[in-house]
């Protein structure tokens, strides 16, 4: 859904999404990170299962909820990748936490 | 870390910033707290640290706060970035989460300058992946150098979605239409209070580059846009709305919305701050005095926080309350105050005079807002438009009642992005002002703490 603009800085650091490595760029934040790989939807609402991504950027409006390092509901809006961060969606809304 | 300071500024935006350097010159000791884990908020989000090759293409504007940032950083105070207020009573407690940690801190005074956030602008699908705030699109483009892949469809009104395209035309991405919804009938409005407006003409001047700049790419630009539905299934597919008359369809992924913002009031509101609706900007303010004080003493509000001005407006604001501040704990005279704050407030006067016009132009039709009983009003909770409206018609007094018959606005967001619209649909109901209607209560955790975060830190205390 996004890339990044070509001329900024080049530096890619390795994390996990769902188990899976993946390159980042350095310095943005775990929702940036999302939307840069098309990971959608980013989680799943435990009331109905419909699909959601991150909508505000800011801290406010709790979309961008995912499980990192085994914390569920984290806001990935507000924390920045970090080399060998794993995080996890949370796509079963049956069982939230269950991928830990 | 101490657990008590004379001043206690929460944010870290131009006001924030501004209130920090005011009083921390004239000898107060000084603790600022904010979310982000750099000074800026989120209008000069990375100004200094920007990820962008040219942080040019945001424009002049947002490079006007490099300096004020840089100075912020040699600004002899605490600084706790990366930290959320999840408590906040009248008596000036804090309950502050630093680095994973709880903390208490008793302040003699308190600024807060948390800003704005966007004002929702609910839509059928605007739950769907694909679809996010103008403000978000922004967040991404500063902190992050991320463009959209496809040109984005941008919809809603106010000047921050044209800076929006604006600033993708100038990273050579695009936009693919703009959906204005802005309502034709205000411009008589904002054309009566355009003479007050020249005295801050370059406001005028700058959003009339932005104008024809868009214009000059040729995007296109649908009027008087109204009901906006957003449709797909697993993921944004398309927008339809009508406009002049007109239906339209457009294939997309990408749906930016924007209405303009409104304070931020989930900290006022803890305090206890007396609030007012405010006709002109649709949205509710706390009641401050010439300073900032909020109607609880050592309470001040300074930036958007207390109404929204913008970014200069708010820097102003905060070196007010900054010297307010330093007058009260004596580390200033009065004469002194007076002198240091008149250019304040003169410049302070000339940056707000532009606002009427804005605020007049872009002043949202609250009749069109939520045509649709299918809209999801509270995101958290998945509740419809439909079922506040079913507990209106049963006689439901206010925000704080619908919230119990139908848990709208208890999720996690705690109704910073239902409760406008629940206003909104209350006072249709019952035909009268939003003023009438009331709001949520707001009660902490403000921000989420979890039990072992607390029990941790009595047992530090204890
Ligand atoms: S995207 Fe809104 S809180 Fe993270």
């Amino acid at each position: 859904m996004f890339r990044r603009l070509e001329d900024s800085a080049p530096e890619r650091i390795e994390i996990e999404i769902d188990g899976e490595p993946v390159l980042v760029p350095a310095g943005i934040s775990l929702a940036a990170a999302l939307f840069y790989l098309d990971a959608m939807p980013s989680r799943r609402t435990q009331l109905s299962a419909s699909p959601r991504a991150a909508f505000c950027m800011m801290g406010a409006c709790f979309e961008c909820l995912l499980e990192v390092e085994g914390e569920g509901s984290q806001r990935a809006c507000q924390l920045q990748v970090r080399p060998g961060l794993r995080a996890w969606r949370q796509l079963d809304p049956l069982e939230p936490g269950a991928n830990s | 870390m101490k657990t008590s300071y004379p001043l206690v500024i929460i944010g870290a935006g131009p006001a924030g910033m501004a209130a920090a350097q005011v009083a921390a010159a004239q000898g107060v000791e000084v603790a600022v707290i904010d979310e982000q884990a750099q000074p800026g908020g989120q209008i000069y989000r990375n100004v200094d640290s920007s990820p962008l090759a040219d942080a040019q293409l945001l424009g002049r504007d947002y490079l006007l706060g490099k300096p004020q940032v840089q100075a912020f950083r040699h600004t002899p105070i605490e600084y706790f970035p990366a930290s959320a207020v999840w408590y906040l009573d009248r008596n000036r407690e804090i309950g502050l989460l630093h680095q994973a940690e709880h903390r208490r801190i008793e302040a003699g005074s308190i600024v807060i300058a948390c800003g704005a956030q966007e004002r929702p602008m609910p839509i059928p699908g605007w739950q769907l992946p694909g679809v996010m705030t103008a403000g978000a699109g922004q967040i991404l483009l500063k902190s992050a150098a991320l463009v959209p892949s496809q040109p984005p469809v941008l919809a809603g009104s106010g000047p921050l979605m044209l800076l929006l395209a604006w600033q993708y035309l100038r990273a050579g991405v695009g936009v693919r239409a703009i959906v204005d919804t802005t309502p034709r009938h205000n411009r008589l409005q904002a054309m009566l209070r355009l003479p007050r407006a020249l005295a801050a003409a370059e406001y005028l001047y700058k959003g009339l580059k932005l104008i024809s700049a868009i214009k000059r790419a040729r995007i296109p630009w649908y009027l008087e846009a109204r009901n906006l539905c957003a449709d797909g299934d697993e993921q944004l597919q398309r927008l339809r709305f009508d406009s002049r008359g007109g239906a339209v369809e457009i294939e997309t992924g990408l749906l930016q919305l924007h209405q303009g913002v409104i304070p931020a009031l989930q900290l006022a509101d803890a305090a206890g701050c007396e609030m007012r609706w405010s006709e002109m900007q649709q949205c509710w303010q706390p009641l401050v005095d010439a300073w900032g004080e909020s109607s609880i003493a050592g309470v001040f509000i300074a930036g958007d926080a207390a109404g929204i001005g913008g970014a200069r407006a708010a820097a102003l604001a905060g070196q007010l309350a900054g010297l307010q501040v330093a007058f009260r704990q004596n580390r200033i005279g009065q004469q002194q105050r007076n002198r240091l704050a008149r250019p304040l407030q003169i410049a302070l006067r000339r940056h707000l005079a532009i606002r009427p016009f804005l605020d007049s132009y872009y002043r949202i039709d609250n009749d069109a807002q939520l045509s649709d009983g299918t809209t999801l009003v509270c995101r958290c909770e998945e509740i419809s438009a439909a079922e506040i409206d079913a507990v209106a018609a049963l006689g439901c007094s206010g925000p704080n009642q619908a919230k119990a018959f139908t848990r709208c606005g208890m999720g996690h967001c705690q109704g910073r992005f239902c409760g406008a619209s629940v206003e909104i649909l209350l006072a249709r109901h019952r035909a009268c002002s939003v003023a009438d209607i009331g709001r949520f209560t707001t009660r902490p955790p403000l921000k989420p703490v979890t039990l072992g975060q607390l029990a941790a830190a009595s047992g530090d205390q204890s």
